[in-house]
């Protein structure tokens, strides 16, 4: 297929290896070594998006990551997707599919673009605000309405095929960009035996030494730097990513790169098991900021018009891809490298119309090499509007005088279709400002440079540095400076001889005046993705938006996927110039994480799905499994719920459950409650610290419930301890509390009291635990232990050492259900053994397993708190009704004890913990109800509680709860109420949270 | 004031914009005001505005140090909602509700707010719990919202992974529908247009660098553009509460911390409602300009940096991604961050303090934004009056002492 | 992300193996029982919140899991100093005021 934009010869394209591409259903070819764009341009295509506002026709203006306008969106099937592919970044590969994301029915016939000259004079920057405001109720419709012409790009419906995977660096130095300085910078750092990374976000390390048409060392400069590569990737520690792009610069010389592995080869990763991104988290002693330069180009009327570029655009599309993007060139410049770019085109063999200048004597070395090769050269003058719809047919120019900003003298019309622009040159300062750095203004170079960064050392274009041997210069000093502050001695490199050339200084071109004031010419874009226009940025001042930042938000400026590397310069200088003030003055540029945008994918890598939190597992889980247990997520525990057998319900299955426990035995995998091991000569008096009941008295094997507040009196935590020595205990916390209560306990021996002797160890993994529960678990106990069980040798509340099916066990005597209780702790990887063991007599006694689900009912029935359940960060142990687990005269003011007397919590009508029993036994009250004592008010109603814990309970045959209810320890036998959100009212009497076996006779037989 | 209007437009069109008017004056500070508001946040323009509107009093001066609006409301993620679990901040959020309501109108500026329906998701059965509480509280306080559950779930946000294979399941979730979102710029601009519209003056630029107190009543404030005087002076300063706080010698329960967010590129409509899940730490919502906006959490170490960690960043993305599989291939555009003050209880303050006529609106943490409204109405009023505002008066600095804490945080763990 | 010293461990470590545990040098009041509500207030919830420089209290979470101190700039996030528990900051908001510091 023919290219007309393509030469037959030059470029660093791959003419062996032609590519077949589609762009908007459109077959197309280019090369290998080809970017999206330079094929797109190669092929003549002219209108590759519509504007996002007025929808008006764009071409592609610039050749790498500020390109504002050919936003494409990429993919060849639907999981393949992928939104707002920047085409100057994309490198072509065989197949790659393309669309424009915006323009119905498409991109060359737009009907939004009617509107857009039709509204386009009301839809100034802020129109919204202005507007759609009556009646109020139609604001949703008119929003239906604007949020279609919302977003580029799509994502797709179907899950990602793709893997992203995150590296872990620490380096010596950080090179960002490999450029002529970033490169020289590498070559000196590599000679020291630092630790080198070198990045650069281009599909080859070279960055302007790929097009430059200079010499190194007489040579082309494209030879020095093959050599340059060669050199690196023989050192041993440097690291070379090329296509990665540095995108966020964190504290502490934290840097994120991303590196495209496969996007350069296909739209999925080719390979299984291959990863389509990567994200390097780089701890660098040192970076060298070398991220080059970006140009700018100049603001005039119609200056989106497809054919309008950037003339740094001009001259790589040519020299590095062997693509002329047109016929006949104007060049309007504020620089040398417009002549560059006329150059380059005449040497393409094209017609270079004239290169306006607005500078009155241009005298650099370029400029008399135009003159002699009989380029037409106007100077003084720019070019204030072009002509052409849908591809730029002719340049308007005038003198100008940019002081006045005026037109002066004659105006000229020049038939062209490409007019390539030059306003002056930015610092490429974003990273920089990432760490809080607010750039700077150096009226020297016309541009931000880098505020000072700990640690970070700018060299080349970054620095405002431009010509070749001072960038080269700089890369080295850079290197040196950064290796001595990393401590390693000074190495000398020679430095390629490169030509000094003559420039004539740049002048400072933002905004081209036009015949008509701002607000009267046509369009003149500062923003092209925004579609933000120099006449917005004047209403904006207009109405009092005078901060850049206003000015921003207001206008959108900078706000798009480019994040407004082409247009945030130009739009503070016109604003500057509105407000009559200089640049510095009207504000800096702050810039934000990402340099270019990351894929949501890249960014959270392999932490998705079964690796989004991990997964813990006891011991007896392939058991549960097997058993078809049915899990509850507590905490990252996966905990059986319930046993469900055939098609029970999990209603049934808890009421066979908890019957069972009630009248045989039940067995619950408890192993993932917490345990600490406390061992020290004053764990005893640690423990009475941090626990609001007595421990001084606790004996030798020996088991007590305690419970545990913050110093604010509330309660956070509970379980039993047990002495297992004078100077050893065992701890248990709640399954989701385990971690956070380690820390707890660190904290305050660490912090407040490192003169006790006490050590503290998590070994809730250690131990699993089994709980054998009901009338007969001292008969199942018995089949496979040698601990003596009877009633008076083994009591309620102590533990035992022994064996048990023939391992080693620690069995505590306690009991969460109210039932005879035995806990066996074993060794973890014994645990299936046993629990085995026990289960060979599960038909003798009855054997069943149980859930947390039963564990609830059981623990409510005999009014057992949950923390986290029953409590919520507002409870103290006294609202509780637990006054019993409260040591009120012991002598350490253990913690949470004074917060106890505050005002607030001697109040007498705080919630309290009651039991509530339906007056309608089939009731089961709705866990979060809320209580109210009248139930015939008006809302707002007066709320006086809620339902914490709520079961159905096959022991007492009815419905019964635990709630929180203002003043509820005075109001036994009171009546509550329930308003429910399907109109029906509860009615419940308010009773002991206790509901079977008060005196707790069951547990103690 | 210049009414806008759809007509206005056009007008304005014809004449090529050009005779817009100011939004509001750039005035000279006066030697001495009513009042004195530091902070030219949201709620510090709403607070000018409803003295002015509803009280009468317009001798009144907003003092910022930076720009109108470019604190915390410029950087947040724009969620309103009001269905908060006790009954102080229900109240307090449900008085912000009804008036976003009617703020457009009101202002004659539209917020673009749009109630698109706020999803406060579960994924555990104690998350359940806790939705079910806080759904029947708003009930009982006459603030909308149902409890939904996964299928449910499913029908209002389709994009979102409801199937039973991720790490943690959506179970449920408490629906608000009349949440949603605003344009965050639009409502400092609206209340700072209306403010000024009623002689307020808006003095930006001009830092407070001290307070001038005798005999215990606050006299005024030192500024960088020299003294101005008020025997009423309320501030309303975010992240920098506790900087004004301690010129006045007095000390906040508050810690400033950051708060990250960050938006993807814009693409085409996939996302209707606001999705929030604290269990997996995620929120979402797309604006009208098509990009996601994503609020991260909170960075747990003080920083006034407006920037925070970005393991923060990256755990925020794989939440938004367990949630959302098929956003994995967009794109990331921008982070940044903001200041938040918390409070122990996660609530605000707004109170007198020991300095006569010198009154504090702080605290805000994650929620400022959706109250805003609310909040100027109430403290302005306490302003006008001289002491709390009914629906203000539980916020006051004294809990901290006498232990009667709002503790949204410990109980509804919904803490954005 | 920060870059924090141990003390402890005497190394540098990422910011992810770290708690941040808010102020430090916090005292628990001597005796909790016989002081005011203000002063036990004051103990729990105020605190200094400066903008500048900051004593905080870190824990090696994913380490040595010993809480350290450290001096912090809380508007550049500059580190200055970790320090064990127990030790005094050699780098204060007056130190440095004064030029102490380097």
């Amino acid at each position: 297929m023919s290219q007309p934009n393509r030469l037959n010869q030059g470029g660093s394209i791959d003419r062996s290896k032609p590519l077949d591409f589609t762009f908007n259903g459109l077959r197309y070819s280019g090369y290998e070594g080809d970017t999206l764009a330079s094929a797109l341009l190669a092929n003549g295509v002219d209108i590759v998006n519509r504007s996002f506002k007025y929808s008006r026709p764009r071409g592609i203006v610039a050749s790498g990551a500020a390109e504002p306008n050919a936003i494409v969106q990429l993919g060849s099937t639907e999981a393949a997707q992928v939104p707002n592919v920047r085409a100057t970044q994309q490198a072509l590969y065989q197949g790659l599919s393309a669309r424009s994301t915006n323009g119905w029915p498409n991109v060359n016939h737009d009907a939004m673009g009617l509107l857009g000259k039709l509204g386009g004079p009301m839809m100034g920057p802020g129109f919204y605000y202005k507007t759609f405001m009556a009646p109020a109720s139609m604001w949703m419709t008119y929003e239906k309405f604007i949020r279609k012409a919302a977003g580029l790009g799509r994502a797709p419906q179907e899950k990602d095929p793709d893997i992203y995977d995150h590296y872990n660096h620490h380096c010596d130095l950080l090179i960002i960009g490999a450029g002529p300085a970033g490169l020289m910078a590498a070559l000196t750092a590599a000679r020291s035996g630092a630790r080198v990374i070198i990045c650069d976000e281009q599909e080859t390390f070279g960055g302007s030494l790929l097009e430059t048409a200079d010499l190194l060392d007489g040579k082309p400069a494209q030879q020095w730097l093959a050599n340059a590569l060669v050199q690196l990737s023989d050192c041993g520690d440097v690291l070379m990513l090329p296509r990665t792009t540095a995108n966020g610069y964190h504290d502490h010389n934290f840097v994120t790169l991303h590196e495209r592995r496969t996007e350069h080869l296909a739209d999925t990763a080719p390979e299984a098991h291959q990863s389509r991104s990567r994200m390097h988290h780089v701890r660098a002693g040192q970076v060298i900021l070398a991220t080059g330069s970006q140009e700018r180009p100049v603001v005039y009327a119609n200056n989106d018009v497809p054919g309008n570029l950037l003339c740094s655009a001009v001259s790589c599309y040519i020299r590095r891809y062997a693509v002329v993007p047109g016929q006949k060139l104007v060049v309007t410049t504020a620089t040398d490298i417009g002549y560059q770019a006329a150059l380059d085109w005449l040497d393409a063999g094209r017609e270079v119309v004239a290169v306006v200048d607005c500078r009155a004597n241009p005298d650099g070395d370029r400029v008399k090499q135009a003159r002699q090769k009989g380029i037409r050269i106007i100077t003084g003058s720019a070019v204030f509007e072009a002509k052409g719809s849908k591809r730029v047919t002719a340049a308007r120019i005038a003198a100008v005088d940019l002081d006045a900003f005026t037109l002066t003298g004659q105006l000229e019309e020049l038939a062209c279709d490409t007019i390539a622009s030059s306003g002056g040159f930015s610092p490429v300062v974003h990273l920089s400002a990432h760490t809080g750095a607010r750039p700077v203004w150096n009226e020297e170079a016309l541009g931000f440079v880098p505020g000072r960064v700990k640690g970070m050392i700018p060299a080349g274009g970054a620095d405002a540095i431009y010509s070749l041997p001072a960038v080269l210069e700089s890369g080295l000093q850079a290197a040196q400076q950064a290796l001595q502050s990393c401590g390693y001695a000074a190495v000398s490199v020679d430095l390629p001889k490169a030509s000094q050339r003559i420039e004539s200084k740049s002048a400072a071109l933002f905004q081209v005046p036009h015949l008509k004031p701002t607000s009267r010419a046509p369009k003149q874009f500062v923003d092209l993705q925004n579609d933000v226009t120099a006449a917005g940025i004047e209403l904006a001042t207009r109405e009092g938006f005078e901060s850049i930042e206003h000015v921003k938000r207001y206008t959108a400026l900078g706000f798009g996927t480019d994040q407004g590397k082409l247009g945030n310069i130009n739009g503070m200088a016109i604003a500057a110039r509105i407000l009559g003030q200089t640049i510095p003055e009207t504000g800096t540029t702050v810039f934000r994480p990402n340099y270019t945008g990351i894929t949501f994918g890249a960014i959270a890598g392999r932490h998705c799905g079964e690796l989004f939190d991990p997964e813990r597992y006891t011991a007896l889980h392939a058991w549960h499994l097997k058993r078809g247990a049915k899990f509850e997520d507590v905490g990252q525990w996966k905990r059986p719920w319930y046993f469900p057998v055939g098609n029970e319900t999990m209603h049934e299955a808890v009421a066979r459950e908890c019957q069972a426990v009630r009248e045989k035995v039940g067995i619950l995998d408890a192993s993932t409650l917490g345990k600490i091991d406390i061992q020290g000569a004053d764990a005893r008096e640690f423990l009475g610290r941090v626990y609001t009941n007595k421990w001084a008295q606790l004996g030798l094997n020996k088991c007590r419930y305690g419970l545990m507040c913050k110093d604010d009196g509330m309660v956070m935590d509970d379980g039993v301890t047990t002495c297992l020595g004078d100077n050893h205990f065992l701890m248990t916390t709640t399954t989701g509390g385990a971690a956070a209560i380690l820390d707890w306990l660190e904290l305050w021996h660490q912090t407040e009291w490192p003169e006790l002797e006490v050590y503290f160890n998590s070994v809730t993994d250690h131990w699993a635990t089994m709980t054998i529960t009901g009338p007969r678990a001292r008969d199942l106990l018995s089949e496979v232990t040698d601990i003596d069980l009877s009633k008076d040798s083994f009591k309620f509340m102590e533990c035992r050492e022994g064996m048990v099916a023939g391992v080693p066990a620690r069995v505590y005597r306690i009991s969460f259900t109210g039932e005879l209780t035995y806990e066996i702790n074993v060794q973890a990887n014994y645990a299936m053994h046993v629990w085995n063991a026990l289960f060979e007599h599960e038909s003798t006694y009855g054997l069943t397993p149980y859930g947390t689900e039963t564990m609830h009912v059981l623990r409510a029935e005999k009014g057992f708190i949950i923390v986290g359940q029953d409590t919520d960060g507002s409870v103290t142990p006294e609202d509780l009704g637990m006054q019993w687990c409260v040591g009120y005269d012991k002598p350490f003011s253990w913690i949470g004890k004074r917060a106890l007397s505050r005002p607030d919590t001697r109040r007498k009508d705080r919630k309290q913990l009651v039991g509530l029993l339906p007056t309608d036994p089939s009731v089961v009250l709705q866990e979060g109800a809320q209580i109210v004592f009248d139930p015939k008010q008006s809302i707002p109603m007066k709320m006086k509680g809620h339902v914490t814990s709520s079961y159905y309970s096959p022991t007492l045959g009815q419905g019964f709860a635990l709630a929180l209810v203002m003043g509820g320890a005075e109001r036994m036998g009171e009546k509550v109420y329930m308003p429910m959100a399907d109109g029906r009212v509860h009615e419940a009497e308010i009773v002991s949270p206790i509901f079977l076996d008060p005196k707790g006779e069951r547990q103690n037989v | 004031m210049q009414r806008y209007s759809g007509f206005g437009l056009a007008k304005h069109a014809l004449s090529h914009n050009e005779n817009w008017q100011r939004m509001w004056r750039n005035p000279t500070p006066k030697k001495k005001y009513d009042v004195i508001i530091v902070g030219g946040g949201g709620h510090g323009l709403a607070t000018a505005y409803y003295l002015a509107k509803e009280h009468g009093i317009t001798n009144v001066a907003v003092i910022e140090k930076g720009w109108l609006g470019g604190g915390n409301t410029a950087r947040n993620t724009t969620i309103v909602r009001s269905n908060y679990l006790w009954d102080e901040a229900a109240e307090l959020y449900e008085h912000a509700m009804k008036l976003w309501e009617g703020l457009s109108q009101d202002l004659n500026y539209n917020v673009m707010f749009s109630q698109r329906g706020v999803l406060n998701l579960g994924h555990t059965l104690q998350d359940m719990r806790d939705i079910q509480r806080r759904v029947n509280a708003n009930r009982l306080n006459g603030i909308d919202g149902e409890v939904l559950d996964t299928q449910q779930v499913k029908e209002i946000c389709p994009v979102l992974d409801c199937s039973p294979n991720t790490r943690y399941p959506v179970l449920g979730a408490s629906w608000q529908p009349r949440g949603g979102v605003a344009r965050h710029d639009a409502v400092a601009w609206g209340f700072a247009r209306g403010a000024d519209a009623l002689g307020v003056d808006l003095i930006q630029q001009t830092e407070v660098i001290g307070m001038r107190i005798e005999d215990g009543q606050i006299l005024g404030v030192e500024t960088t553009r020299g003294f101005i005087a008020a025997e009423t002076v309320g501030c309303v300063a975010a992240g920098n509460s506790g900087v004004l706080a301690r010129m006045a010698g007095i000390k906040l329960p508050l810690e400033s911390h950051p708060l990250q967010a960050l938006v993807s590129e814009p693409i085409k409509p996939v996302l209707d409602t606001v999705v929030m899940s604290n269990h997996v730490h995620g929120y979402c919502s797309q604006s009208d300009k098509g990009d996601l906006v994503i609020g991260a959490g909170i960075d747990g170490y003080n920083g006034y940096g407006q920037r925070g960690s970005y393991p923060t960043i990256e755990h925020t993305l794989q939440a938004i991604v367990e949630m959302f599989p098929t956003f994995s291939r967009v794109r990331m555009n921008r982070q940044w961050g903001g200041i938040v003050d918390t409070c122990p209880d996660a609530c605000p303050i707004l109170s007198a303090t020991p300095v006569k006529g010198l009154f504090f609106n702080c605290g805000w943490g994650t929620g400022g934004f959706k109250a805003t409204p609310g909040s100027g109405n109430v403290f302005a009023w306490t302003l006008a009056k001289g002491y709390a505002h009914p629906i203000a008066a539980p916020f006051s600095i004294d809990r901290f002492v006498s232990g009667k804490l709002i503790d949204e945080h410990g109980a509804a763990g919904v803490a954005h | 992300m920060l870059h924090i010293y141990c003390p402890y461990c005497g190394e540098h470590r990422e910011e992810s193996e770290f708690r941040p545990k808010g102020q430090a040098h916090i005292l628990r009041p001597k005796d909790p029982d016989n002081c005011s509500d203000e002063v036990w207030a004051d103990y729990l919830f105020f605190r200094d919140n400066p903008r500048g420089l900051h004593h905080e209290m870190w824990l090696h979470a994913t380490g040595c899991r010993k809480y350290f101190n450290v001096t912090r700039d809380t508007v550049s996030y500059e580190i200055l100093e970790t320090y064990k528990m127990g030790e005094q900051p050699k780098i204060t908001a007056q130190s440095r005021a004064a030029g102490g510091e380097k």
